[in-house]
């Protein structure tokens, strides 16, 4: 910590090992669910993600194959042959039983005697023998009780149903549409609108200036609730009713205090120079915002487009009251997931996939461009 | 029509109408209106000058008035009517003026008061936790070699949705009988030691703590954002006077660093807690206001598009108003006095 008085080692042993402790218990919850979208239901149903890492062991209860069509005469006795797991599942059994009462009676390649002369055999990799007479032999198969170590067993069939199966209820494809179909112009809308404004506020001079901007300061803050009613009473009063061009301009709307106010910071401290050389060489001021300052302006531009992205993204209120009709098409994920909950809600395998799915974008926008948002953050932490 | 071609017709509409109307106006000022040239050339330029920033600031402040600045007074006035449908109207509604009734319909509602006390103790938790979560890892991984990479992980949960985030944690809380694998690693840690696990979102009173851990979750990554950038701003020097006079790392943690940076944290704080008034997507997705846990924001989501009764959520959402406008009149100021 402060390596300028001498390295104190204890210290910087606790300091590495409670970061290491905060670290893992943030990101904690995130795994958990990111390993549960790649188990199947009954992974995880009957064991917790943590362990879905290492080999498990579990107790099963099988069956040999149904005797009828698969039984053979050997030498005046039958036998069913097989095998308990299903091919490409490989399992290995340390224990097995044929009552529920004694599920770990016998050890793998051990011979019980199921009376009268009916044995079965069960090997550690699920291979087992069955023999009897043309009575016993007959029916269901034999039902087996094994404890088994099963290797970590990873699947991908929830993404392959969340996204593509085409289900409503399940489907998040349609509802990824949804929100890039809000999202895209609801970013790059306010950004066009409010740069001009920002250049405005920063580099023009005309009365009233300070007090626009004290405004848009103080807009920033004003909660989003208070619009809701009356803009939505204004979008049916003006025939556009519930949809995706509501939904842009509402979030335009509530956008622009943030853009204006971080690109407006972003543009004052842009040099004077540069700006007054351009207009003694007779640029007007619609030149130099196009030419200089919007080039200039890139990396507060991008903080906006990220912030404004993920706002967008992750917006569920907004699309509630704005976009969502009684037809439930214009859905979007996070409203997608929020049935989910309520109708699967212990369904996790496809809670867990679905929530991913609308996670990985904002997640690889925010790896890819974390630089721009801490800057952004950095510069409009009023909001 | 698709709407994701409607989509890419309205961003070249709404950006290329914004550019032709910036320079169409443009145009229009210089060449039509106030031409720089003629007897009148200089006053003309003056002119031109005088005008051209409203054009500029036109869209933004039409956008800006009709979609924050409006709904304000229309909010307050509509708190002060019902909405009444007109008999034979086809859905057609008018709007009576009631007075303070709504206040007093909300003020009689349980429902509310419970709102107001969660949303008290929101208040109070959330900002405070967050701050100090922040604070603590800014101030650790300061020096740490690999300390970015442990700041990318705190600050990732900002990068998730509320209702993200809202999944993640069920199954953290995820409750089974005791005679069962538990898969909520919250009750496998309690079985673990021996306990009895908990159905933790049903708890009353209890519960909005564990709601409220989904929001300190997400803000912690801000606040050391910020307060991370805060301690590096800090004067080398003041620290270095702090170890010769033999300072242990405590007290220049808390006598010299963070009083240097109180500004600071007063900024987070209030940003924080601006976040916690308006949270409503984590309630309505984990609990739905039920078990105790409503707050103000879901309060009103529920009067106004459950019950349909606009009056009274109009009257919940001022509440809101009312509580944010203290730190509104702050920044104003503090704004005010930068400009200066």
């Amino acid at each position: 910590m402060d390596n300028i008085a001498g390295t104190k080692s204890s210290l910087t042993w606790a300091v590495n090992i409670s970061v290491i402790a905060l670290a893992l218990l943030w990101i904690m919850p995130t795994l958990g669910l990111f390993i549960s979208s790649f188990r199947t239901a009954d992974q995880i149903a009957t064991s917790g993600w943590w362990k879905a890492l290492f080999p498990s062991e579990q107790n099963l209860v099988l069956r040999a194959d149904d005797p009828e069509g698969n039984r053979v005469e050997r030498a005046g006795v039958y036998v069913v042959e097989g095998q308990l797991f299903e091919a490409g599942h490989s399992a290995e059994i340390s224990a097995w039983g044929i009552s529920s009462r004694e599920i770990s009676a016998y050890v793998p390649g051990e011979t019980a005697d199921l009376g009268d002369g009916e044995t079965l055999t069960v090997q550690a990799d699920g291979a087992y023998v069955w023999t009897g007479n043309a009575d016993q032999l007959s029916g269901r198969g034999q039902r087996i009780f094994v404890t088994a170590t099963t290797p970590p067993e990873f699947t991908t069939a929830n993404y392959n149903r969340v996204l593509f199966s085409g289900s409503t209820t399940d489907g998040m494809a349609n509802a990824f549409f949804n929100t890039l179909t809000v999202t895209i112009p609801a970013t790059i809308i306010p950004i066009a609108i409010a740069a001009f404004a920002a250049y405005a506020l920063a580099w023009m001079d005309f009365p009233g200036r300070g007090l626009l901007i004290a405004a848009i300061v103080g807009l920033l803050v004003v909660p989003l609730q208070l619009a809701l009613i009356p803009l939505l009473k204004f979008h049916l009063g003006i025939g556009i009713g519930k949809g995706y061009l509501g939904t842009w301009m509402a979030h335009t709307g509530f956008g622009l205090p943030l853009a204006v106010y971080l690109l407006r910071n972003y543009m004052v401290g842009l040099p004077r120079d540069i700006i007054e050389n351009a207009k003694v060489d007779g640029a007007t001021d619609f030149q130099i915002f196009t030419r200089i300052i919007l080039p200039l302006s890139f990396p507060a531009l991008a903080s906006f487009a990220i912030f404004q992205f993920l706002w967008t993204w992750n917006d569920l209120l907004v699309a509630k009251v704005f976009l969502i009709d009684a037809t439930g098409e214009t859905t979007v994920m996070t409203n997608q997931i929020v049935e989910l909950l309520g109708t699967r809600g212990g369904n996790w395998e496809i809670l867990a996939t679905a929530a991913f799915v609308s996670i990985a974008v904002p997640l690889i926008v925010f790896f890819s461009m974390q630089r721009y948002l801490v800057r952004g953050l950095l510069a409009g932490s009023v909001k | 029509m698709h709407p994701a071609f409607q989509g890419l017709i309205t961003i070249v509409l709404g950006v290329g109408g914004c550019l032709g109307y910036f320079w169409l106006s443009n145009q229009f000022l210089d060449k039509v209106l106030f031409p720089a040239r003629g007897k009148d050339i200089g006053k003309n330029i003056n002119r031109a000058n005088m005008i051209r920033p409203w054009l500029f600031l036109l869209p933004a402040l039409l956008a800006l008035g009709l979609y924050l600045a409006y709904p304000v007074f229309e909010t307050l006035r509509l708190s002060l009517t019902d909405r009444v449908p007109i008999p034979g109207g086809g859905g057609a509604y008018t709007y009576e003026w009631v007075g303070g009734a709504n206040y007093a319909q909300m003020m009689n509602e349980p429902k509310f008061w419970e709102a107001v006390r969660n949303n008290f103790f929101w208040l109070l938790v959330v900002p405070a936790m967050s701050t100090v979560f922040g604070l603590l890892v800014a101030q650790l991984t300061d020096r740490l070699s690999w300390g970015s990479i442990a700041k990318s992980i705190i600050f990732m949960p900002m990068a998730i949705s509320f209702v993200g985030a809202s999944v993640i944690w069920k199954l953290v809380y995820d409750f089974r009988p005791i005679e069962q694998e538990q898969i909520g690693i919250l009750n496998a840690l309690v079985v673990s030691l021996g306990g009895d696990p908990q159905t933790w979102l049903t708890v009353p009173f209890w519960n909005n703590f564990f709601l409220m851990i989904v929001l300190i979750w997400i803000q912690t990554g801000f606040a050391m954002v910020i307060l991370s950038a805060a301690l590096r701003g800090i004067p080398e020097e003041t620290i270095e006077a702090a170890i010769v006079d033999g300072a242990n790392p405590f007290q220049i943690f808390f006598r010299i660093k963070v009083p240097q940076i109180a500004g600071t944290i007063l900024v987070v704080w209030t940003t924080i807690t601006l976040t916690v008034l308006k949270v409503f997507d984590i309630v309505f997705a984990m609990t739905n206001g039920q078990w105790e846990t409503q707050v103000l924001a879901n309060y009103m989501y529920d009067k106004l598009f459950r019950a349909g009764d606009w009056g009274v959520g109009s009257a919940s959402a001022m509440v809101i108003m009312l509580l944010v406008l203290p730190i509104l009149v702050w920044n104003v100021r503090n704004a005010r006095k930068e400009m200066r």
